[in-house]
C-alpha cells in the first residue's frame, strides 16, 4: 500500500468502541479509495456492523479518526454522514413501517426519478410507490432501501450483508450494479459471508478480528484462502484446557436419545430438522449467521410453537406452549445476549433463582437460608466473581454469561441449550464456560451448542450437526473436524470446484418469505 | 474486563459524589427520610410550634390511606404497569358500605364492597395479563365502568339513605390519645403484608423480574399472565381497603370522593423511588413519599399558600425526583 | 405480494390502486363513519323530534374533547402520551377568559393568538423534559398535569372570566343552513388548517417516523428529539384551541381540568390511533368523540340512567382495545 491518505476517499484509522464491559472494536482501520468495491470481512462478532455505525454516525466512537476526502470528519448523526456523502444499507432495512414507500423518500429527502432507475436497475421495477413499508416483504425491503441509498449518489455507499435475505436473481441484479460501480469516482464497502460474491464484486478486502484490523488482501482467484486465514487467526492454545476431555464412547450411544427432533420447522427461515441428542454428549451446531438455527433454538426452549414436525423428550412426545414447559421438560436455555437472560437490575442471587419461585406453587415465602446455599453452590461451581452483588448489569459480560448458567446449575440440568454463551467474553471465561460444559456433559447432561465460533466446535463438542438453509445438510465428527473443514461445511461446500453450483443453490433459499420467490419469478 | 471491579479510592465515602448516588441507588429510602425530616424541621421554623405530637399523629392519620393506594401503584409499577383504577374503585368501595351499613349490615357491606372490588381488579389482571392491553388504558376504562356502576348504585339506594358507618369513622378519623391515629390498626399489617410479600416471597421476586425483563422472565418459566391476574386483584382489595378508611376520614360517602387521591398516589410511588418502568423501587420508600406529600401540603395550607401552589410544587416534584432517579441508574 | 410485476395495464391502474390503498388505510376513520350514521338513524328513530337543534348541541358539546383528543392523537401517533392535555386546556381557558373580561372584541384577537402560542410554549416545555431528563412521557406529563393545573388555580380561583362575543359566535348557531353547526364547521376547518399542511411536511413524516420505528427514523436522518418536541408543541397547541373552545362555548373559565385528559386517551384508543406509536390519524379520534357523545344522547332518549352511559364507554373503550390486541396477538401467532 504505497498510497497516502489523500488517495483515499475514506480513511478510518485505529476505530475504538466499548460497551460498557464488551470491546466491540479495538482498533479497527478502513481504507477505500475512490471507484473500488471494498469487502470487509470478519466471524461473527468481529465488528464490522459497529465500524459501520461508527462511519455512518448511527454510533459514536470511543477513539479514532475518519477522514474523508483527505477531510477529517465525525459524524455524529445518520443525517450529517448523509450530508457528508456517506450512507449505509442496513441488516434490518430503515424504512418506517408505517409509512408508504413515497413518504420514506420524501423523509430521506430522496428524489423520485433516480429512485425509480435504480429500483429498475436491481429488478423491482413497476413498484407501487403508495404501498405501506409494513406490508412488503423483506427482500423487497432491503432492494428498496439499496435504491434509495444510490438515488443520492453517496460517495461511500456501505451494505451490511446486503444479499444475506435475497432471493438469487435479485441478488445478481445487486452484483451487477456493483460491478458498474467500479471504477467511477464513488466507492462501495460491502460486507457479505459469502466468499464467492467477495471474489466476483470485491477490488480489495479488509479483514477483522475481534474488533482489530488484522489485514488487507487483494481479491483474487487465490485470495479466500488468505481471508480464511486472517478470519481465523492463530489458533489460541485453548486445547490444554480440555486435554482430557471425556469422549462418548459409541456403545453408550445405544440408549435411547434424551432428546429427538424431527422435521421441525418454523417461520422464516428453519425448514426440516431432525437430529438426535443423547445423554452425555455436546453436541454442537454448525451453521453460518441466519441458517435457522436461532428459530430451532426458539422452538426446543418453548419460546415458539414449531409450524411442524414433532419433538420427542425420553421418547415422549412433547408441545411446548412455553418455555415453563420446556423447562419441566428438562430443557434449559442460555440466550447469547446476557440481555436477553438477565435480570439486570436485580442481584445475582434473585436471577439465580428467579426459577425457583416461577411456578405457583414456589410463589409464598422464600426460604433464604436453603436458597443461599443453593445460590452459593452454583455460584462457587461457575466461579463467578459476585463483589458486584447488587446489580448483575455492573457484572462483565462473562461475569453475567456465568450468571445465566449458573441459574440452571443450581437446580440440576438434564438438558441444556446453550446459544452461542461465548459470544463478546473474554478467553479466560470462554475457557471455564467450556470446561463447565465438558463436565456437565460428563455427569450426564445433554447439551446442544451452537456458536458463532467454530474454533470451539471441536474443542468441546463431540459431534456436530450442520445446518444450511434452514436444513441438517451434514453431521461431523467433531472431535476430528479442523475449523477450515467445518468452514466449508457451513458453506454447504465439499470442495472448491463445487463452490459455484453453490451460488446459485444458496441464493435460491428463500431466507426471506415464500412470498419473496414468487416475487422474484415474475 | 470487569467494570465490577472497584478501583481504590482515597477520598473518604462522604466526599464523593458517586458515594452519594450509589447511596441514592442502593437505599433510596436513606435520602427520602432525610428530606422528610428537613420538611419537618421546615415545618417548625416556617410556623414556630406547629410540630407536636398532635400534628405528628394527624400527619401519619393523612398519610395513611394515601400510603395504601399508593401500594397498588407501586406494585403495579413494579411490573411496568399503573393502576388508574384504585380512585374509582376506593370511592366505590366506600359508597357501597355506606348504602348498606342500614340495611344488610356492616360486614356484610365490607364483604360485597371487597367482592366487587376484586371483580373489577380481576378483569383487569385478565385484560392485562391475558389479552395484552396497556395497562393505563385497562384500568382507565375499568374506572369508567366502576364510577358508572357506583353512580347507578347511588340512584338505586336513594331511599335508604347512606351514612358513614360508626366502625369506619372511628377507625379513619380517631385517635389515641389525640396521638396515635387508629388507622394504624389497618395500616400496619397492610403495610407488613406489602413489605413482606415484596421482599420475601416468591411471588414478590416475580413482580420485580417481570418488571426488570419480561422476557427473561419467561425463558425462566415464569407465566406473566397468572402474576399479573392476582396483582390487580391484590390491588383492587388494597384499594378498597383504603376507601374503607377516606370515607371514615372524612365522614364522606360519595362516588368521586377518592378520586382526587389517584395523582398523589402514582406521586407518592415515583417519589419514593419506584419506576414507572418496573423492576426497581420498593414500598418502604412510597410510605416515605405519602409522608412528605402529606407533609407538604399541610406546611403549604398553615402558610395560606392556596392549593395552586401544592400542585404546582407536586408536580415540580415528581419531574425532579424521577429525572434524579433517572441519572443516578442510568450511569454506569 | 405481486407489487413488482409491471405492465402497461397495472402502471394505468396505480392511481385508482393508490386511491384504494388510501381507502383501506382509512378504514378505521371510514367504520367509524359508518357506525355514526347508524347511530345518527337510531337518534332520529327514537326521538323524531331530534333535528337541526339537537345536532347544534352535540356539535358544541362535543367541540372541546374533540381537540382534547386530536391533540392527544398527536402525542401518541410520536409515540408519546400526554396526560397533561386537560390540565393545559384548563389553564389556557382562564388565561383567555381573565384577560378578555371587561376588554374589547380587538383586544380578544391579541388574546387568542397569545393563548395560541402559550398553547405550543406549554407543550413545548412537556416536550422538553422528556427528551432533556430522559423520564418517560408518561411521567412526566402525569407530573405537568399538576403544575398547568396549579398554574390555571393560580390564574384563577372559581369560575369566571368571559369571552369575546365575536369568538362566542364563532362556535354558537349555525352557518348557511340551520342543519351545518358553526362549531363542527370552525373546529375542522381549525383542524384541517393547521393539521394538513404539517401531515404532509417532513415534521408530519418525522413524527409518524419516530412513532413507527425510532431507530429506522434515526437512521434515516429524523431528530428523534427535536421531533418529539415538536410534536408535543403541537399537543399543546390543540390543548389551547380546546381551552378556547370551553370559553367560547361556555362564556367563562373553569380552572378545575375536566375529565378530558382521559376521555382524550380513550377517544384517540376507539380512533385507531395505535398506542404504541405511528399508525392513526387525528380524524378518526374526532369522530369517535362524536361517537361517544352520540350514544350518551340515545341513552338518555331512551330513558336510560346517564351513568350506565359512562359504563357503556369504559365497557367500548376497554372492548375495542381487547379485541384489537387479541388480533395483533393472532397475526403475530398465524
Amino acid at each position: 500500500m504505497t498510497a497516502t491518505t489523500t488517495d483515499y476517499l475514506l480513511h478510518a484509522r485505529d476505530i475504538s468502541k466499548h460497551y460498557g464491559a464488551v470491546v466491540a472494536l479495538r482498533s479497527a482501520s478502513l481504507a477505500v479509495r475512490p471507484g473500488e468495491v471494498h469487502a470487509l470481512m470478519g466471524a461473527n462478532g468481529a465488528g464490522k456492523s459497529t465500524l459501520v455505525k461508527i462511519l455512518t454516525g448511527a454510533v459514536r466512537p470511543d477513539g479514532g479518526t475518519i477522514t474523508v476526502r483527505g477531510k477529517e470528519r465525525t459524524a455524529h448523526s445518520p443525517a450529517e454522514a448523509r450530508r457528508g456523502g456517506l450512507v449505509s444499507v442496513y441488516q434490518e432495512p430503515a424504512l418506517i413501517p408505517d409509512l408508504d414507500i413515497l413518504s420514506n423518500l420524501r423523509l430521506t429527502e430522496t428524489p423520485i426519478e433516480p429512485f425509480r432507475h435504480w429500483l429498475e436497475e436491481l429488478g423491482l421495477p413497476g413498484l407501487d410507490l403508495s404501498a405501506m413499508a409494513r406490508t412488503l416483504p423483506l427482500a423487497s425491503l432491503r432492494v428498496i432501501d439499496l435504491a434509495r441509498a444510490l438515488a443520492i449518489e453517496p460517495d461511500v455507499l456501505m451494505l451490511d450483508e446486503m444479499t444475506a435475505a435475497l432471493p438469487a436473481n435479485l441478488t445478481e441484479r445487486v452484483l451487477e450494479v456493483l460491478n458498474g460501480m467500479r471504477g467511477g469516482d464513488k466507492s462501495v464497502i460491502f460486507i457479505s459471508h459469502r466468499m464467492t460474491e467477495i471474489g466476483s464484486v470485491c477490488d480489495r478486502a479488509t479483514v477483522l478480528r475481534e474488533g482489530e484490523t488484522v489485514g488487507v488482501v487483494d481479491v483474487d482467484e487465490h485470495s479466500a484462502e488468505r481471508i480464511v486465514e486472517l478470519m481465523l487467526g492463530e489458533a489460541v492454545d485453548q486445547q490444554e484446557a480440555l486435554a482430557e476431555r471425556h469422549v462418548v464412547a459409541p456403545e453408550q450411544r445405544k440408549h435411547a436419545p434424551r432428546v429427538s427432533v424431527r422435521g421441525v420447522a418454523l417461520h422464516p427461515r428453519l425448514r426440516d430438522v431432525s437430529f438426535d441428542l443423547y445423554e452425555g454428549e455436546v453436541l454442537g451446531v454448525v451453521a453460518l449467521e441466519g441458517q435457522g438455527q436461532d428459530e430451532l433454538f426458539d422452538v426446543l426452549s418453548g419460546w415458539e410453537r414449531p409450524e411442524a414436525g414433532e419433538i420427542y423428550v425420553n421418547g415422549q412426545p412433547v408441545a411446548f406452549r412455553h418455555p415453563a414447559d420446556a423447562i419441566r421438560a428438562g430443557l434449559v436455555y442460555v440466550p447469547a445476549d446476557r440481555a436477553e437472560a438477565l435480570l439486570m437490575q436485580r442481584s445475582v442471587k434473585e436471577n439465580i433463582a428467579l426459577p425457583f419461585s416461577s411456578r405457583v406453587p414456589r410463589w409464598g415465602w422464600i426460604r433464604k437460608r436453603k436458597e443461599h446455599e443453593t445460590v452459593t453452590n452454583s455460584i462457587e461451581k461457575l466461579q463467578i466473581d459476585t463483589r458486584a452483588q447488587g446489580e448483575v448489569r455492573r457484572l462483565s459480560g462473562g461475569n453475567q454469561q456465568k450468571v445465566t448458567i449458573a441459574r440452571w446449575v443450581a437446580s440440576g440440568v438434564e438438558t441444556l441449550l446453550c446459544f452461542d454463551p461465548t459470544r463478546g467474553i473474554d478467553i479466560r471465561t470462554k475457557n471455564q464456560i467450556y470446561v463447565l460444559l465438558r463436565e456437565l456433559a460428563d455427569s450426564g447432561a445433554a447439551i446442544l451448542l451452537y456458536t458463532s465460533e467454530l474454533s470451539e466446535i471441536p474443542l468441546v463438542c463431540d459431534r456436530a450437526v450442520v445446518i444450511f438453509g434452514g436444513e441438517v445438510v451434514g453431521e461431523v465428527d467433531a472431535r476430528h473436524a479442523d475449523e477450515p473443514t467445518l468452514l466449508k461445511a457451513a458453506h454447504n461446500i465439499g470442495t472448491e470446484k463445487e463452490a459455484a453450483e453453490v451460488v446459485t443453490e444458496t441464493s435460491t433459499v428463500p431466507v426471506g418469505e415464500e412470498a419473496d420467490g414468487e416475487e422474484a419469478s415474475q | 474486563m470487569s467494570v465490577a471491579e472497584t478501583t481504590p479510592e482515597t477520598r473518604p465515602a462522604w466526599f464523593r459524589p458517586a458515594a452519594w448516588a450509589n447511596l441514592f441507588r442502593e437505599r433510596p429510602i436513606v435520602p427520602l427520610l432525610v428530606i422528610l425530616v428537613v420538611l419537618v424541621v421546615l415545618s417548625e421554623v416556617i410556623r414556630p410550634g406547629i410540630v407536636s405530637l398532635n400534628w405528628a399523629g394527624v400527619m401519619v392519620r393523612a398519610a395513611i390511606p394515601l400510603a395504601i393506594l399508593a401500594a397498588c401503584q407501586t406494585m403495579t409499577m413494579l411490573t411496568g404497569g399503573i393502576d388508574l383504577s384504585v380512585g374509582a374503585v376506593a370511592s366505590m368501595t366506600g359508597f357501597v358500605v355506606a348504602t348498606l351499613v342500614n340495611g344488610p349490615g356492616l360486614w356484610t357491606g365490607i364483604a360485597v364492597a371487597l367482592a366487587a372490588a376484586a371483580v373489577a381488579g380481576l378483569i383487569n389482571g385478565i385484560g392485562v395479563g391475558v389479552f395484552r392491553v396497556h395497562p393505563l388504558i385497562m384500568t382507565l376504562g375499568m374506572s369508567l365502568v366502576v364510577l358508572g356502576l357506583a353512580n347507578v348504585w347511588q340512584l338505586a339506594m336513594v331511599q335508604t339513605g347512606a351514612g358513614v358507618p360508626d366502625l369506619f369513622r372511628r377507625v379513619g378519623a380517631g385517635m389515641v390519645a389525640g396521638v396515635i391515629p387508629y388507622s394504624l390498626v389497618v395500616f400496619v399489617p397492610v403495610a407488613a403484608w406489602v413489605l413482606v410479600t415484596l421482599n420475601r416471597t416468591g411471588y414478590g421476586r416475580l413482580l420485580y423480574a417481570i418488571g426488570d425483563n419480561p422476557v427473561a422472565a419467561r425463558l425462566a418459566g415464569v407465566k406473566a399472565w397468572q402474576v399479573l391476574i392476582v396483582l390487580y386483584v391484590i390491588s383492587a382489595v388494597l384499594a378498597g381497603i383504603a376507601g374503607f378508611l377516606y370515607s371514615g376520614l372524612t365522614n364522606v360517602a360519595s362516588v368521586t370522593l377518592v378520586d382526587s387521591a389517584l395523582l398523589p398516589s402514582v406521586a407518592a410511588a415515583v417519589i419514593g423511588g419506584t419506576s414507572i418502568l418496573g423492576g426497581r423501587g420498593g414500598y418502604g420508600g412510597t410510605i416515605i413519599g405519602a409522608l412528605i406529600l402529606t407533609v407538604i401540603s399541610s406546611l403549604l395550607s398553615s402558610l395560606g399558600y392556596p392549593e395552586a401552589v401544592r400542585q404546582i410544587l407536586f408536580g415540580s416534584m415528581i419531574v425532579f425526583v424521577a429525572a434524579a432517579y433517572a441519572r443516578v441508574t442510568n450511569e454506569s | 405480494m405481486s407489487a413488482a410485476v409491471t405492465t402497461p395495464a397495472r402502471a394505468a391502474s396505480g392511481r385508482t390502486a393508490s386511491i384504494v390503498s388510501a381507502l383501506r388505510r382509512s378504514g378505521w376513520t371510514l367504520s367509524l363513519l359508518g357506525i355514526l350514521a347508524v347511530l345518527v338513524a337510531i337518534t332520529k328513530a327514537i326521538q323524531p323530534t331530534f333535528g337541526a337543534a339537537g345536532i347544534q348541541g352535540l356539535a358544541i358539546s362535543v367541540m372541546p374533547l374533540a381537540l382534547a383528543s386530536v391533540a392527544q392523537a398527536i402525542a401518541v401517533i410520536s409515540r408519546g402520551i400526554d396526560l397533561s392535555v386537560g390540565s393545559m386546556m384548563a389553564l389556557t381557558s382562564v388565561v383567555s377568559a381573565s384577560l378578555m373580561e371587561d376588554r374589547g372584541e380587538g383586544f380578544a384577537v391579541a388574546v387568542v393568538i397569545g393563548v395560541l402560542v402559550l398553547g405550543l410554549v406549554l407543550g413545548a416545555i412537556n416536550g422538553t423534559l422528556i427528551v432533556v431528563t430522559r423520564v418517560p412521557d408518561i411521567v412526566v406529563t402525569l407530573a405537568m398535569l399538576f403544575v398547568w393545573a396549579g398554574c390555571a388555580l393560580l390564574v384563577m380561583e372559581t369560575p369566571g372570566g368571559a369571552s369575546a362575543q365575536w369568538l362566542r359566535g364563532l362556535t354558537l348557531g349555525p352557518l348557511v343552513n340551520e342543519w351545518i353547526p358553526k362549531a363542527a364547521v370552525v373546529m375542522l376547518l381549525v383542524v384541517a388548517i393547521v393539521w394538513i399542511p404539517i401531515r404532509r411536511s417532513r415534521l408530519g413524516l418525522s413524527m409518524y417516523a419516530i412513532g413507527s420505528d425510532p431507530l429506522a427514523a434515526f437512521r434515516s436522518g429524523v431528530s428523534v428529539g427535536r421531533t418529539k418536541i415538536l410534536a408535543y408543541a403541537l399537543t399543546g397547541l390543540f390543548s389551547a384551541f380546546g381551552g378556547l373552545s370551553l370559553t367560547a362555548t361556555t362564556g367563562i373559565a373553569t380552572p378545575v381540568p375536566g375529565p378530558y385528559t382521559l376521555m382524550s386517551v380513550a377517544a384517540v384508543v376507539l380512533g385507531g390511533v395505535s398506542l404504541s406509536g405511528g399508525r392513526g390519524g387525528v380524524f378518526g379520534p374526532i369522530v369517535a368523540v362524536v361517537i361517544l357523545s352520540l350514544l350518551r344522547t340515545i341513552m338518555t332518549f331512551l330513558n336510560v340512567n346517564t351513568n350506565l352511559a359512562t359504563v357503556v364507554q369504559g365497557g367500548i373503550l376497554v372492548g375495542v382495545v381487547m379485541v384489537g390486541s387479541l388480533i395483533q396477538l393472532r397475526r403475530k401467532r398465524g
